[in-house]
């Protein structure tokens, strides 16, 4: 019995602290050093954000290069089915752009008159634009981020809004000197207020960790007036860091609460990094 | 006779296959672990750790393990240092296993290939959920494990082709 406790621990011990030829660290050594490492990623020390920040540039760098080969592939992939695609697609767009310019009246008057109701009630609203190149969309289970190649330089700073053409996509979570990182809406700790229109009902959209959104904190009899009808999800400004209004996705499913994003995320190459200024204030 | 096919190129090439593979996965978007494939998805890093470190450990070294964990947490955006610690605790159980085991046994192996990853992704989410208060999908990381353990015998054959190749070019 005590040899078999005795065998236990001799292999223990030596599977922790025995080197082999070609090993410079014990495994122990490391081991301990990666919990030494978790624990200090815990606290906000500034000399631990700055080597921190170093990690992450070079990291986000290197990343970005060796992703090179296969981001061109996937590049050329694209291009072969466009080519392949445009008949179809031609005719998709002839309709699209019939439909877009009665739209586009509509949207112009609806526009200059919200300016002038803006004015009236002392809000309006400034917004700062940095245009960004996604440096690594490595999605995971875990998180739903990208990384983008504007940082602290360019006057990121922590919860900007993050567009796609006009609709969002998510917000700024880490900035680094020359890159940062966005956390997408689908992201299971994505949290945005929103607005379901067009019976303006105030919402929260939640990310799933897959490629839809799930509506939060909405009483349930709201859900019955939904039926049969086209819901769309706008921001609705009142965390004060998105300007109201801005286009979120379609609901899809109104009794599981499921939401369509309007944004592929899979397919962000450019991004827009914005900031609001609602009534003078940032 | 044989060593007259031997190049020193593709010795100095192949033994630097695991480690080359392991940080092409860490640091290239193309990921196993994440397919864009609903209820499917393996942790390619756990087998390649599990695989080189049980049966060649001289080709993986425990550093490079622990900074390839370090570059996945970047990457990957989660707090610096968790996959390391996962990483060496698999990198654990294989040298244990090692040592009490005078004949290799690919049951044995898959077996507790199964105990590891279970244990190592019960850390990770408990880190992460219970420490650093992010969320994560249960469901996800137990399909991961899931189907990390079903692929192991064929990355199994894989890797131990190459170890065979590398042993062969090694080996005067």
């Amino acid at each position: 019995m005590a040899t078999g406790r005795d065998d236990f621990v001799i292999a223990i011990r030596s599977a922790f602290l025995k080197k082999k030829d070609k090993q410079k660290f014990s495994l122990l050594t490391l081991i301990i050093l990666s919990i030494f490492v978790i624990v200090l990623s815990n606290f906000n020390f500034k000399a631990i954000q700055f080597v921190k920040l170093g990690i992450n540039e070079v990291i986000y760098r290197s990343s970005h290069i060796a992703s090179i080969p296969e981001n061109k592939l996937k590049e050329i992939t694209s291009k072969f089915k466009s080519h392949m695609d445009l008949y179809e697609s031609h005719q998709k767009e002839l309709i699209k752009i019939e439909n877009s310019d009665q739209l586009k009246l509509q949207n112009e008057f609806l526009t200059a008159e919200n300016e002038k109701l803006r004015e009236l009630l002392d809000e309006s609203i400034n917004s700062q634009e940095i245009f960004a190149r996604v440096l690594i969309d490595k999605d995971s289970p875990y998180l739903k981020s990208v990384v983008l190649n504007k940082g602290t330089k360019d006057k990121v700073k922590i919860g900007m809004a993050v567009i796609d053409d006009v609709y969002l996509v998510g917000q700024i979570i880490e900035v680094n000197y020359t890159n940062s990182r966005a956390l997408l809406l689908s992201d299971l700790n994505s949290k945005i207020p929103s607005v379901l229109e067009p019976d303006d009902i105030q919402a929260v959209i939640s990310g799933t960790g897959s490629d839809f959104g799930k509506i939060e904190h909405t009483q349930e009899e709201f859900r019955e007036d939904f039926k049969n009808k086209e819901i769309f999800a706008y921001t609705s400004g009142l965390g004060g860091l998105f300007k109201p209004g801005i286009p979120i996705g379609k609901i899809n499913n109104i009794s599981e609460g499921k939401i369509n994003f309007f944004s592929d995320f899979t397919q962000l190459n450019y991004v827009k990094i914005v900031s609001y200024k609602i009534g003078g204030e940032e | 006779m044989s060593s007259l096919n031997k190049s020193p190129f593709l010795k100095i090439f192949l033994s630097y296959v695991p480690f080359i593979m392991l940080f092409f996965s860490v640091f290239n978007e193309f990921d196993f672990n994440y397919l864009k494939l609903d209820y499917f998805s393996f942790n390619f890093v756990h087998l390649l750790i599990f695989f080189w470190t049980l049966r060649n450990p001289d080709q993986l070294g425990y550093l490079a393990i622990f900074f390839a964990g370090i570059i996945n947490d970047v990457v990957i955006g989660i707090p610096i240092g968790i996959s390391s610690f996962c990483y060496l605790i698999l990198c654990s159980v294989t040298a244990y296993i090692r040592n009490i085991t005078l004949t290799p046994n690919f049951m044995k192996d898959w077996i507790s290939l199964l105990f590891t990853i279970l244990l190592i992704n019960s850390i990770q989410v408990i880190i992460l959920d219970l420490v650093f208060l992010i969320k994560v999908d249960y469901t996800n990381y137990l399909i991961n494990s899931g189907f990390t353990f079903l692929f192991y015998p064929i990355f199994f054959l894989f890797f131990n082709f190459l170890n065979e190749r590398i042993s062969y070019q090694t080996n005067d």
